[in-house]
């Protein structure tokens, strides 16, 4: 059985006076143990707010949430805030894409890595001071000693990302979920952090779940990638599968309006029209249809199902026929 | 077509450190950009890439004099650009125009997208007569992909990628032969910044802009420039065609940067060898001796390194390199090696690209 | 990533031709919020009856239609009776009509200390903001100096340098105290401001400095400033009111005022305790309204419930 079985999950945020907003529209995915799982799109594509719900720390007010997620046989949105306080930090981990603001300002790094140990691995104080220390050598910062009374804004960016690395793994938790953990990182100290996150997941044999917009990175780190767009999954494959013919037309326009070191100069970049505010509720249309260049009458007349075949998740109309480029060419 | 435009000569921004309760003292100075030639020519694209503390928007905005330069000149178009004060300075600036990062922030939110663009037309007396300007206004919009229903409409109406649209309108407004674009789509959307990217193009082309793109983004620098730099911590290290610096990276520097930046191809990614650089960049207010990136260079060699600052040199045609090593690099001779961290202490989180706000204060208008 | 933002309404929105200003849109929110039509009515009441005032009172306030009724050895002062609804007070004036015409003086003090105080400050500030530099650092340290005086104290001081006090002393006075308030809220929007890209933008486009503080930096530094005058149009109220109560207000009681009537009746306060019980009610009141009015105000402000 799956580690994480996210099955149908739906996040509604209703403010009063408005429409109610479908964040999260009934997605679902697996993560097996040890494997790791990209959720990928743009800025309102919902996957923040997924992983916020699996680590139920989403507001209680105004927000309805519904399908299951279910860790290791329990269900985590069944549990109550304090069993699922216990279960944040020990069971699952979590990397945030600030780290500045993850971190307690106030409060030297080391009390907070031990902090972790105390209360979810029951250390005396002592122990998880030598714990602290092997944790921050593990994560690659140099001179842990010092750096172990330091706090937070006395490390530079890359250091503080490391450091709540270290925290989210005190636990071992089986699962880690990263949200953008590299975006407000420089891309020296990127590379940095995503070698060491895959050499942390590979000798630890933990599960992650990567939260990113940037395809790069998913490219080079995730086993299976999600694609989201407008809060429901477009398009799920073995990453190779993916990236070497994907099928979706947005997963296809995404791929085809990234400029790639590798391409030769001169080659035109083919961008995707429109922006998210041209969505259309995913009610009783494809949300992308009014940006998608293979849009037909019926994208906008009908919900697409989702269909798996041959190892691919695909949630469109009229799928991108791999070998011919996309329809047409969008204007600017 | 190979005149130069713009010629930017040993140009330095330092910012000073202040400290101080009642008297401010200058306890020290952060060199954001220490020293920086560079030459674009009428028509190109030069792409300015770094990390954050670079200095590439510092010099972006000393070039344009909103930050004033500690030292250096920048000649534009054959005139000296760095001296020029007051009224001729003002009048000068038509012809220089900026877009901004964060299309919000860089439009001012009270203001309508016409008044906005009518704004700089005003301040030249280029608004002669409302017909001819309502006309203008049309085409500037059409120009930039936007309806001309947008002229009534406020910047908060509007999406990122549009947003962006009108910041590129207003620097067109006034016909500008060069355009400093300051990371004109990193706080986009991947899917809008092909857009963006690609109107920059098609603008170029119709206008015969020149452009200055400082970017984070190799991969986009890449795409858009004819000609790149690369600068670390306040210095330019490598300068080359593209295509060039793609194809053969001389620098250390570049040589990581490169290999650093992720590739949306799990086949190249698999194969791909990193260079992986140690430790943070030095703080630009104690800049390391030497060569400033001695102190994390895979290939640093006993000598000459930590004591000699290399200069920009050619090693082949239009291929700028600033290493010691380079030519033993590019052949081999000398192999990368294990670095060692060295600690950066963060201070005060003074960032060169950040002017530094504050209370002016007593002594900053004795001494100016 | 923005939770919750209705998709809809974004549409919604472009669709429209004309455009939406950011003072529309807080307008619109304004509209909506109970707690800001609350204070809007309390104080739209307090305009009318102020302005009307003299028409409604229902006696002249300054003449003594009741004095045979004032017993002063024993302290007795005329009780409520017909054409009186509140009886007199110790000048056997119509205690009602008083505090009706009262109104009119209170919003003079008001707002006149308001505006006094609110130019000044824009004054010293957008001077201090706009020019930066020695300007700067001269008109804060000036501002520091005057702030670390309890405000009270220095309205009290500045009141008490006239020779004969008067309405204008108090309005004076109260407006001082307000214009270091003024002076560093803007300085520092102002500041902020001129570090912001749409300011440098405005400069690289070439627009004359002039322009810029005035078309840029200033617009965009007020809506705190506004925010601040609705919150000191309450406090200049109760200051003018205790300056009143301090002997150091308009000595000639013709022409009532809620603090100055407040201050009148220190002595008789145990006996005839609703004579000062009014005139508060009516300060609390009103201070309360500006309150609330300045408090959404600045919620409907704040650029990040911008939607």
């Amino acid at each position: 059985m799956a580690l994480l079985e996210v099955r149908d999950l739906t996040v509604v945020f209703q403010r009063k006076g408005e429409e109610p907003f479908h964040a999260v529209d009934g997605v679902s995915f697996d993560v097996e143990p040890g494997q790791t799982v990209g959720l990928v799109g743009e800025s309102g594509c919902g996957k923040s707010v997924t992983s916020l719900a699996i680590m139920g720390l989403l507001p209680k007010r105004a927000t309805k949430i519904s399908g299951t997620v279910t860790y290791d046989g329990t269900d985590l949105l069944k549990l109550s805030d304090r069993e699922m306080r216990d279960r944040r930090g020990r069971d699952l981990g979590m990397v945030f894409q600030d780290p500045l603001s993850s971190l307690n300002p106030v409060v030297p790094i080391g009390l907070q890595v031990t902090e972790v140990l105390e209360r979810h691995r029951g250390m005396p104080r002592k122990e998880a001071m030598i714990e602290a220390k092997e944790l921050l050598d593990k994560v690659g910062i140099p001179d842990p000693d010092r750096r172990l009374k330091e706090y937070p804004h006395q490390l530079s960016g890359g250091m503080r990302q490391r450091a709540l690395i270290a925290i989210a793994l005190a636990c071992r938790p089986k699962l880690l979920i990263a949200d953008e953990p590299t975006t407000a990182l420089d891309v020296t100290i990127q590379a940095q952090i995503l070698s060491l996150m895959k050499e942390l997941v590979q000798d630890l044999g933990t599960a992650l779940v990567m939260i990113t917009h940037d395809l790069g990175v998913v490219a080079g780190l995730c086993d299976e990638v999600n694609v989201l767009y407008g809060g429901k999954v477009v398009e799920k494959a073995m990453r190779h599968k993916l990236f070497a013919e994907p099928r979706h037309p947005y997963t296809h326009g995404l791929l085809a309006s990234i400029p790639r070191l590798d391409a030769p100069r001169g080659e035109k970049l083919t961008p995707i029209r429109g922006s998210v505010a041209d969505n259309i509720p995913w009610t009783s249309a494809c949300a992308f249809a009014p940006r998608c260049p293979n849009a037909l009458d019926v994208c906008r007349a009908e919900t697409p199902a989702e269909v798996n075949k041959l190892g691919r998740l695909l949630r469109c109309h009229n799928p991108v026929v791999p070998g011919t480029p996309a329809a047409e060419e969008v204007q600017a | 077509m190979s005149e130069t435009l713009v010629s930017v000569q040993d140009m330095k921004v330092h910012f000073p450190i202040k400290r101080g309760v009642f008297f401010d003292r200058t306890v020290g100075h952060v060199y954001a950009v220490d020293g920086v030639d560079l030459e674009i020519k009428r028509g190109e694209t030069y792409g300015l890439v770094g990390e954050s503390g670079c200095g590439k928007s510092t010099l972006g905005r000393a070039m344009l004099r909103l930050n004033e330069p500690t030292d250096g000149k920048m000649i534009f178009d054959g005139q000296d650009f760095s001296t020029l004060k007051g009224e001729e300075l003002r009048k000068m600036r038509r012809r220089i125009q900026m877009v901004f990062q964060d299309p919000l922030s860089s439009l001012d939110p009270r203001q309508s997208v016409e008044s906005i663009l009518v704004e700089g037309l005003r301040a030249h007396d280029l608004d002669e007569g409302k017909e001819s300007t309502a006309k203008r206004l049309r085409e500037l919009l059409a120009a930039v992909g936007l309806p001309s229903t947008a002229l009534r409409k406020y910047p908060h109406e509007f999406s990122g990628g549009q947003r962006q649209r009108i910041g590129i309108a207003r620097a067109l407004a006034l016909n500008p032969d060069l355009i400093v674009a300051d990371e004109p789509v990193s706080a986009l959307d991947v899917s809008v910044q092909a857009q963006v990217v690609n109107l920059l193009e098609e603008l170029q082309e119709k206008f015969g802009l020149t452009y200055l793109v400082i970017a984070h983004d190799l991969a986009v620098v890449k795409h858009i420039s004819d000609r790149v730099g690369v600068m670390y911590l306040g210095g330019l290290v490598e300068e080359a065609t593209s295509e060039d610096l793609y194809d053969e990276p001389l620098h250390p520097y570049t040589r990581a940067l490169l290999s650093a930046i992720p590739v949306p191809d799990p086949q190249v990614e698999d194969r791909r060898e990193r260079i992986l650089l140690a430790g943070d960049l030095p703080s630009p207010a104690n800049p390391p001796t030497g060569c400033r990136f001695h102190t994390r260079c895979p290939w640093r060699q006993a000598t000459k390194c930590d004591t000699e600052r290399p200069a920009l040199r050619e090693l082949k045609p239009g291929h700028k390199v600033a290493c010691h090593w380079a030519e033993q690099i590019r052949s081999g001779e000398i192999q990368p090696h294990e670095v060692k961290p060295v600690l950066v202490e963060e201070d005060d989180g003074l960032s060169p690209d950040v002017p530094l706000v504050g209370p002016a204060s007593v002594t900053e208008a004795l001494n100016p | 990533m923005a939770l919750g933002v209705s998709k809809k309404e974004k549409i919604d929105g472009l669709a429209e031709s004309a455009g939406v200003s950011l003072a529309a849109s807080a307008w619109k929110r304004l509209r909506r919020s109970p707690v800001f039509l609350t204070g809007a009515v309390i104080i739209g009441i307090f305009i009318v009856l102020s302005l009307l005032s003299p028409w409604l009172a229902p006696q002249d306030p300054s003449v003594p239609m009741l004095i045979d009724q004032v017993v002063k050895a024993r302290n007795e002062i005329p009780p409520p009776q017909p054409g009186h609804l509140l009886g007199g007070d110790l000048q056997g004036r119509d205690f009602f009509s008083r505090l009706l015409v009262g109104s009119q003086q209170t919003l003079i003090v008001g707002v006149g200390a308001t505006i006094i105080g609110l130019t000044g400050g824009l004054i010293l500030g957008t001077l201090a903001g706009a020019l930066g530099g020695w300007v700067d650092s001269i008109v804060m340290r000036v501002v520091d100096v005057m702030l670390s005086l309890p405000s009270l104290l220095l309205a009290f001081s500045i009141a008490a340098m006239f020779a004969r006090p008067s309405q204008f002393t108090v309005i004076l006075a109260v407006a001082i105290v307000q214009i270091p308030v003024f002076a560093r809220l803007l300085r520092g929007s102002m500041l902020a401001q001129r570090h912001s890209d749409h300011v440098l933008a405005a400069t690289a486009l070439g627009v004359k400095k002039g322009a810029i503080v005035f078309r840029h930096m200033l617009p965009n530094s007020l809506s705190p400033v506004i925010v601040q005058s609705t919150l000191v149009l309450a406090t200049a109220i109760i200051e003018a009111a205790a300056l009143s109560f301090l002997g150091l207000g308009n000595p000639d009681d013709r022409l009532p005022e809620w603090g100055q009537m407040l201050g009148d009746v220190q002595n008789v306060f145990d006996t005839h305790p609703h004579l000062a019980a009014w005139p508060a009610i009516c300060i609390i009141i009103v201070a309360l309204g500006f309150t609330l009015m300045g408090e959404t105000l600045r919620e409907a402000l704040d650029p990040k419930n911008r939607r």
